[in-house]
């Protein structure tokens, strides 16, 4: 028999053997595509609403199982015991993964279908193929947004780390050549030095890439019909707004103003968070918004993406100043949207204003109804076609 | 980091193989491969090949393994051997020179298996590495081909991999050709022989339908579609024919690996005590031994059932109890010389069948469980009342006996074409969701309608699969 062969480890083979590393990346790829399929669920899901963009969310994934023709889950199964197991006696939860008892992998067929991806990726995911065109580039406050230090040109001074070693090389031999075999120094000494002259260093120019910059208003209602249901779908609305706007522009800025009455600028967390009471003055809020923007948000350097939603129960003498204020922000906005939200089982049967916003008649003006956290979705993709269809317009 | 050398190993390798060809087991020349924990993952995910085709499933593989390992579920295996000539094994880097010498034993057990048992007597392991570096070169053929692509190769993949175990199980017997099974079909419908046919009527010759396809029911479904397809072109069907050949190598591991591991665990035990080890290396290859073999409670450890049955069987025959020869007479041979014939004739369903007994089951406690409401509860034990019923149900779980079997009955049904094929149902239901997509598969392949007859609590029931999706039809 021949000897036996014995193949030693080899570090650089190893690290060149990363063959499964195409596969992986295919897997990748259909992992993420499924996951865009059922996008709509997991913006469903209430979780992943207002979290902070590291969060780690699982994803149930359908279609990247492997089918075969396998027997269904009610089949008996054998397993070894301790020595003293009795009939009726619990070996296992047949719930979760769907594993028989024991130590998993003991019966086949069992598929992972889950994934964790970072809200980040999911927002990536969400509004990879939204492909909205360019929007407007307005003249900014230029805010220099990117400063990449880019590599152009050399020059003979710089730091030491910046030594372009071969054009110095290059350059020293350049010299030699052109001084015909006279050796400076002294007689005898046939070496031929560096001269500070040869020196070549990188130079390096802070790129300055100018971005565009947008501020997204929210705008809610807080009086006293709108409860607990209603302001979370709100919340939903925005908090996609806010991604959505986040992933096309650099800087991003972000003004709450809660109405009722009367319309105030607040934090975050108040928005969210206050309590409601009062009635409804719509025409405060767009106000306020006109104004905020009037002082701080000029629309000739600012992209500007308002957005209002409320139950729709608005002071019937306020209607014609809040469509005259509507149409006002639509002149400024990029995009201004309105949003009623009338939960199915709300019990709110109160006046809607989608009517009469049917007469603002912009372009960049969309209204929709939102009735459960289903609707968020299409919704919102509905509302971002709008402006797609506008901007192609122009 | 190791403590050990390629010297270190290779004069254990010596002694060991002496040792195994004392005991007799006869093994093809063997190679080790020396590899880092990634590699071995990467050969895990690639069933052990070193050159394999690729496909997305083996990245999903690859990711699921490491996730598995990085967060300590499982382990890895101290070893992976494939049935090759000469035989190929892998030895973890990280792993101590007791372990390394373990696995070493271990692997020629495995050897010796491949090289000898029936099922793997067609595998034609000379060839193996060869053969999957070919299929691997011809599937990145069609990847980089620019009428082909990547989309297109792997549309096929994925439906072949959803059908690639459905083929024949008995690898070792030879498949009849067209000519043969129109001879079979020809003698079956010739009246047999009546000793009584003075008085009795004449039975009416009924002609065969000669060109029926298939003569007789078809269990290779890819082999059967690449053959008879008008639509798939010649570099699909070479891609149905890659992942048939590769099923069908693995199908004789599948159906061996009670066997297998058990007689691998027996080898290296034997081999271990036969070394002389020094005291500290035989402790630690006692414990690693113990961790091999042991039971999984709730679960079934090939190498537990499989090292109890091979020592069993031996001690059955070297030193039966009274009540042994009372039931079987005084055996007429050695406890070595039937493992070793054992070992040559059977699989895993006959092994278990022939050498598994009521004694051993009780006492390696075996029960039978099933799913009740949210939880699984056991349902027997082997008494002596049931330990038939477990025993028959520990068959149904194991190799190719998890997989149902589909056949081709007519490859034009109603004439217009249509795939009938039929679940051979045997008490266990085919599972919806599976049962769906996979006909999807299968319809995808056919490029035409396709029925499948099975039975459903009870009840027979047939899906029809077209460009629509499926539906079940009454009946």
């Amino acid at each position: 028999m021949d000897p036996t062969v014995f193949r030693p480890y080899s570090e650089s083979d190893a690290l060149r053997s990363d063959r499964s590393a195409a596969d992986r990346l295919r897997h990748r790829r259909k992992v993420r595509e499924a996951i865009r399929g059922n996008i709509a669920d997991i913006i469903a899901e209430e979780s992943i609403i207002g979290q902070s963009r590291d969060k780690i969310i699982k994803v149930p994934i359908r279609g990247i199982r492997e089918y075969r023709f396998v027997f269904g889950d009610n089949e008996p199964g054998v397993g070894t015991g301790n020595g003293d197991t009795e009939p009726g006696q619990v070996v296992g939860e047949a719930g979760g993964d769907g594993n028989g008892p024991g130590p998993p992998g003991n019966r086949p067929g069992i598929d992972y279908y889950e994934t964790d991806i970072t809200l980040e990726e999911l927002v990536d995911i969400m509004f990879e193929d939204l492909e909205l065109p360019d929007m407007e580039r307005k003249k900014l406050r230029e805010v220099p947004a990117d400063t990449v230090r880019k590599h152009k040109g050399y020059r003979r001074v710089g730091a030491r780390a910046h030594l372009d070693k071969r054009r110095t090389a290059t350059s020293r031999l350049r010299r030699k050549i052109a001084t015909r075999g006279t050796v400076p120094g002294a007689p005898g000494d046939s070496r031929f030095p560096f001269h500070r002259d040869d020196l070549k260093y990188r130079r390096l120019v802070a790129d300055l890439r100018f971005q565009s910059n947008a501020v997204v208003l929210c705008i809610m209602d807080t009086s006293g019909s709108m409860d607990t249901m209603k302001k979370y779908l709100a919340r939903s609305f925005f908090f996609l707004l806010y991604q959505f706007v986040h992933t096309r522009y650099h800087n991003v800025e972000v003004v709450f103003i809660a109405h009722d009455t009367r319309a105030r600028e607040v934090s975050e967390e108040e928005f969210f968070s206050k309590g409601e009471s009062g009635g409804t003055m719509i025409s405060s809020g767009y106000h306020k918004a006109l104004e905020i923007v009037q002082d701080r948000y000029h629309p000739t350097l600012w992209n500007i993406y308002a957005f209002h939603c409320s139950d729709g129960d608005n002071w019937p003498h306020d209607n014609g100043v809040a469509l005259a204020a509507a149409r006002e922000l639509c002149g400024v906005c990029n995009l201004f949207g309105y949003g009623e939200i009338k939960p199915l089982n709300s019990g709110s049967y109160g006046d809607s204003l989608l009517e009469l916003f049917d007469e603002v008649d912009a372009k960049n003006f969309h209204a929709l109804m939102i009735e459960n956290k289903e609707d968020i979705w299409p919704s919102f993709r509905r509302f971002l076609s709008r402006e797609k269809a506008a901007a192609a317009a122009e | 980091m190791s403590r050990w050398s390629i010297q270190d190993l290779e004069c254990w390798d010596a002694r060991i193989r002496e040792k195994a060809g004392e005991f007799g087991l006869s093994c093809f020349p063997q190679e080790f491969e020396v590899c880092n924990h990634e590699q071995m993952l990467g050969y895990m995910a690639y069933h052990g090949m070193p050159a394999h085709y690729p496909h997305w499933s083996f990245g999903k593989s690859y990711e699921k393994l490491k996730t598995l390992y990085d967060y300590g579920v499982s382990g890895l295996p101290y070893e992976m051997a494939i049935n090759a000539d000469p035989a190929r094994a892998y030895l973890m880097r990280g792993n101590s020179l007791c372990l390394q010498i373990l696995t070493i034993a271990h692997v020629y057990g495995h050897n010796d298996f491949f090289r000898n048992n029936f099922m793997f007597r067609d595998t034609r392991p000379e060839l193996t590495l060869g053969q999957f570096k070919l299929r691997a070169d011809r599937v990145r053929g069609y990847v980089e081909h620019p009428s082909i692509g990547l989309q297109a190769v792997e549309e096929i993949l994925d439906a072949a991999h959803a059908l690639s175990l459905q083929c024949r199980r008995h690898t070792a017997i030879r498949k009849l050709t067209r000519e043969e099974q129109r001879a079979r079909v020809l003698d079956a419908a010739e009246p047999p022989h009546d000793p009584f046919e003075r008085i009795h009527r004449p039975v009416e010759y009924r002609a065969p339908d000669l060109d029926h396809v298939p003569l007789e029911p078809e269990e290779d479904l890819l082999l059967f579609i690449a053959e008879y397809s008008p639509y798939l072109t010649d570099w699909q069907k070479d891609l149905l024919h890659i992942v048939h050949e590769e099923a069908r190598y693995f199908i004789p591991q599948m159906d061996t690996k009670i066997m297998n591991e058990g007689w691998a665990s027996y080898w290296h035990h034997k081999i271990m005590n036969g070394l002389d080890l020094p005291e500290e290396l035989h402790l630690e290859f006692l414990v690693h031994h113990n961790q091999v073999i042991r039971a999984h409670p709730g679960g079934l450890n090939p190498y537990h059932v499989g090292f109890r049955l091979w020592h069993d069987i031996r001690r059955r025959y070297d030193e039966p109890t009274e009540a042994e020869i009372e039931a079987h007479g005084t055996p007429e041979k050695s406890g070595t010389e039937k493992i070793f014939e054992v070992r040559e004739t059977d699989r895993d369903v006959s092994f278990l069948r022939r050498f598994l007994t009521a004694d051993l089951m009780r006492d390696m406690d075996l029960f039978e469980y099933a799913k009740k409401g949210d939880q699984f509860v056991v349902s027997h034990v082997s008494d002596e009342e049931h330990w038939r019923g477990v025993k028959e149900t520990l068959l149904r779980n194991i190799g190719m006996n998890t997989v149902p079997v589909i056949r081709i009955l007519d490859a034009d049904h109603d004439h217009h074409r249509t795939l009938y094929t039929q679940h051979e149902h045997d008490g266990r239901d085919l599972q919806y969701e599976s049962l769906e997509k996979t006909l999807r598969y299968l319809h995808r392949l056919w490029g035409r309608r396709v029925l499948l007859e099975t039975v459903m609590q009870g009840k027979s029931t047939t899906f029809s699969c077209d460009e629509g999706g499926v539906d079940r039809l009454a009946g």
